[in-house]
This record gives structure tokens, sequence and C-alpha cells, in this order.
């Protein structure tokens, strides 16, 4: 179970007021986006998410209990891999169960070779390239044993083809164990493929600018970015995001 | 291997240049021994009387290595209370930087004064020889950790003790690494200062005797045994980087 809540969050940064008003749902085992342009404040969602600090104003809430500057209520992938240098690999992903104190190593093996990394568990991280790395940020995140999952552009670094399949990968996970996620990132296809919501977050202040929703049948695969449909809806978020810069 | 080889040559070839110099020197002009002793003499006392320095090397390496553990650990100790508790480290601070001021030659009669000449000034001038660079390098190596590498690990939600012993401790090995071989070359020194203060036996002792009884081929061949006493225990400390570091070290060659 993982409902989150946001509501009215307001964050300023000294005088600039980088978030506000932001109010919305991540229901149980939804899969919910957030585009917006850089610089916008996405990162900070999940910082306030994440309890680093607290909002100014509003609350957060996670199935009903205020998480707000509560640390380590949800499975996390920063924005850069922040691997551990002096970590192999297998030690690196299972740095965010270790943290919570239920290590499984034969999963997190698994995983490692689900994500193509296979061969590469003792390997530091800088033996790996960057597509690679953020793999196994990935991974660390998805072995994180907290039902909310937030992922920070996790496919940024990576080529269009390896990130379809890490897409797909995160789709057939996700509709298997039943995770809630949130999702940012920069690149609307991605979103639309993903997504069962999509929030277009505005410039500075960030509010929640519009909210789509989602309709496409799942199981999605990727004939699914090449209909019609897919790029009516495309263009209207597109227009959103141009109406904003 | 192979790079150390590739590398060493040169300097090895200026030391073997600098030796044959001076040993050409001290016999073209005729240098008497008790002045200035050749190289092979020096050699020479270095072999044959080794019996008469070998119990002398033992103490001052058993003195070296006991004060070497106090100070580090000491100095690792007093870095961790200073960087977990703020407050404390900024008073402590500027006094760690004071401790590095203290002239050792003029504290350490008046350690004897205090305390006699066994065991404890001689460890207590170690220690604070070996004090300060472990002390200031560990504490900059806690004190820096990645910025990314700490976001990750409170959100989420390790405890301070895990930050501490997941991220800053590892962090702050490379650093602590580099203090503990200051603290290693200058332990020695310190041991045969503090030997110098009166003492039963050691490097320090041989050497005065040495050197007030004009056998400089003696004081020559001290000196030669502190410098690779100093050496060996410098390269002991690299391997032991190597090992525990050694996550870095073929890193940082690969993409040089
Ligand atoms: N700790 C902080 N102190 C001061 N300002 C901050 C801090 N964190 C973020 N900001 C500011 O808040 C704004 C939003 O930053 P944030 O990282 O959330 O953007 P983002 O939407 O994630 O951008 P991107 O897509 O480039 O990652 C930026 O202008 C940034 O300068
Ligand atoms: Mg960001």
């Amino acid at each position: 179970m993982a409902e989150l809540s946001l509501t009215g969050i307001a964050k300023s940064f000294e005088d600039t007021r980088v978030l506000e008003g932001i109010s919305f749902d991540v229901h149980d085992a939804e899969f919910v986006s957030i585009l917006g342009p850089s610089g916008s404040g996405k990162s900070t969602i999940f910082n306030l998410i994440g309890g680093l600090y607290q909002p100014d104003e509003g609350d957060i809430k996670l199935d009903g209990e205020s998480i707000a500057g509560k640390r380590g209520s949800i499975s996390y992938m920063p924005q850069s891999p922040s691997l551990f240098p002096w970590r192999t690999l297998l030690d690196n992903v299972m740095l965010g169960s270790e943290i919570v104190g239920q290590q499984d190593r034969e999963a997190s093996l698994q995983m490692i070779e689900k994500a193509g990394l296979g061969g590469y568990e003792n390997a530091y991280p800088h033996q790996l390239s960057g597509g690679m790395k953020q793999r196994a940020a990935f991974i660390r995140s998805l072995l994180s044993p907290q039902p909310l999952i937030c992922l920070d552009e996790p496919f940024s670094a990576l080529d269009e083809f390896t990130r379809l399949e890490m897409q797909k990968w995160l789709l057939s996970l996700w509709s298997e164990y039943k995770r809630s996620v949130l999702f940012v990132t920069h690149n609307i296809e991605e979103a639309l493929f993903l997504s069962d919501r999509v929030m277009v977050l505005s410039d500075r202040p960030a509010r929640v600018k519009k909210e789509f929703k989602i309709p496409f049948e799942r199981p999605r695969d990727e004939s699914l970015l090449l209909t019609e449909e897919f790029l009516e809806w495309k263009k209207a978020i597109y227009n959103e995001l141009r109406m904003i810069t | 291997m192979r790079n150390i080889v590739q590398k060493g040559w040169r300097p090895l070839l200026v030391i073997i240049l600098l030796f044959v110099i001076w040993e050409v020197a001290t016999r073209v002009f005729e240098i008497p021994a008790w002045l200035i002793p050749s190289p092979s003499q020096v050699v020479d006392e270095g072999i044959s009387g080794w019996s008469v320095y070998e119990h002398h090397l033992y103490s001052t390496i058993l003195l070296t290595l006991i004060g070497f553990i106090i100070g580090t650990s000491f100095g690792i100790l007093v870095a961790i209370c200073l960087h977990l508790i703020p407050t404390v480290r900024n008073m402590f601070y500027p006094l760690i930087i004071f401790s590095q001021n203290i002239p050792i030659i003029v504290l350490a009669p008046l350690l004897v004064i205090w305390f006699g000449f066994g065991m404890l000034p001689k460890l207590i001038v170690i220690t604070l020889v070996c004090f300060f660079p472990i002390a200031v390098s560990t504490l900059d190596g806690l004190r820096q950790t990645s910025t990314e590498l700490m976001h990750y690990m409170k959100m989420a939600g390790a405890s301070n003790g895990q930050i501490f012993w997941k991220l800053e401790w590892p962090h702050a090995l490379p650093s602590l690494f580099s203090g503990l071989k200051i603290s290693a070359t200058y332990s020695v020194m310190g041991a045969v200062i503090s030997e110098w203060l009166g003492a039963k036996e050691g490097i320090g002792v041989y050497m005065t005797l040495a050197s007030s009884s004009f056998r400089t081929d003696r004081v020559f061949v001290s000196i030669f045994v502190i410098m690779a006493l100093s050496l060996t225990f410098f390269l002991l400390i690299t391997a032991l980087e190597k090992w525990f570091i050694r996550w870095k070290s073929k890193g940082v060659e690969n993409s040089g």
C-alpha cells in the first residue's frame, strides 16, 4: 500500500519561491510522471517527499500519515547515479535495502542480471559507463523495500534502444509488484509510454499547471509509440509545455 | 611493478652518482675518516658492526611502533570526536594547530623533568609528533564528503551511525592514509629525538655514543639506519593503503 498525497506545498530557497501550492496524489499502484522545464523544482519535490527538508507550507502524507521532514519512507533514485566509489556494483545495488536492514543477495544478483549488468557484480563504479551507473542506481532503488518509488530522470543517460528496454522492464516489474511510482522526466514520449497520469509543472514558482490522464491500455508495448493517438497526445503535451517557456 | 622500475631508475641513478662522487672526493682529498668517512667505510661498519647496534635498532623499532600506534589512534579518535560534535570542533581546532607549533626540542627536556627517563616522556614526544598530521588529514577527509552521496544517504533514511560508517569513514580513508604516511616518517624521528633525552638503548643512544667518541662512521650508519627505517615504515603504510583503497588506485591510473 502506498497512497501519497501532497497538499498546498510551498518551498522557497532564500528569496526565490520555487514551489507554490503544489497539490497532487499518487494512488496505490499508480504510475505518475512529472514533466516540467529544467529548474522548475522537480527534484525539490522529491527532496520534500524524501524528508530532506520541511515544506514552508502544506503537508505531505503517505498512507494518511504525515511524512514532511521524515526520512526514509521512499525508495529513491537520485538524478545523478551517486554510486559509492568504494563499493562494488553488487554492494552498491544492495545499499538501499542494507540501510533499512533487509538485504537479499539473490534478488540483487538477479536484478543485476536482468538489467544487463551480469558479469559486472564485482566491478567498481569507475569501471562502469555512465549508462551502466544509471542502471545500477535504478536497480538500487528497485531493491529498496519501500512501497513508493521516486525516480528522478532515471534513463536520461541511456541511448534510445537501452532506454526502451529499461522502460519495458520497469513496466513489467511495476505490473508484477504493483508499487506506486513517481517519475520525473524531460521526455514527453517516456512520460506518455509509462504513466497513468502526467502532470505538467509551470515555470517558477512551480504549480501543477495541467494534469493529463493517459488512457492507453496496459500492458503497453513499443508499437504504441507509433500510433496516431500517441502522436496526438504527444502534441497536446508538447503544446502545454511550449506555452510555459 | 614494472611502472616502479621504469620510473625508479632515474632517481636511483642520481643516488648512485652522489655516492660515487662522495667516495671519490674522500679519497682524492684524503679526508680523515673521523671527519667524513667514505661510503665504503660506512658500509663496512654497517655490516661488521651489526651486532653492536642490533639491539639498539630493535629498541627503536619497538618504541616507534608503540608511539606510532598510540599517536595515530589518539589522532584518529580526536578527529572523529571533533567531526561528530561540531561545537567541540570549533573550540578545539585552533588548539590542534597550536599543537603542531610546540617546539619538541624545547619541550622534550621538560618532559624528562616531569616524567623522568622512562617510557612515558618518549611516548608523549612521538604522540605529539604523530598527532597533528593524522588528526588534520582525518578531519579533512571526514568533512569533505561528497554532497551527492550524502544526499542519497539522507533520502534513503540512513541513521547518523550509518552515514558515518557507510559514507564518511570510507570516504576519509584515502586522506587518513596520507596522514598515516607522514606520521609514520615523523614517528621514527620522534623516537630518535626522544632517545636523545636519555635512554638505555636505541639508535638515538647509539648515535650519541658514536659522535661523542668521534666514531663518525657509526654516526653515518645510524643516519642510514634511520632513513631505512623511515622508508620501510612508509612503504608498509603504502602497501596497506593499496590494499584498503584498491577501488581507487586502478581507476586513477586508467583514466589518467
Ligand atoms: N538546496 C538549495 N538551495 C538553494 N536553491 C536550491 C536548492 N535546491 C534547489 N534550488 C533551486 O531550486 C530550483 C529548482 O531546482 P530543482 O533541482 O528542483 O530543479 P529541477 O526541476 O529538478 O531541474 P532539472 O530538470 O534541471 O533537474 C533551482 O532554481 C535551484 O537553483
Ligand atoms: Mg532535477
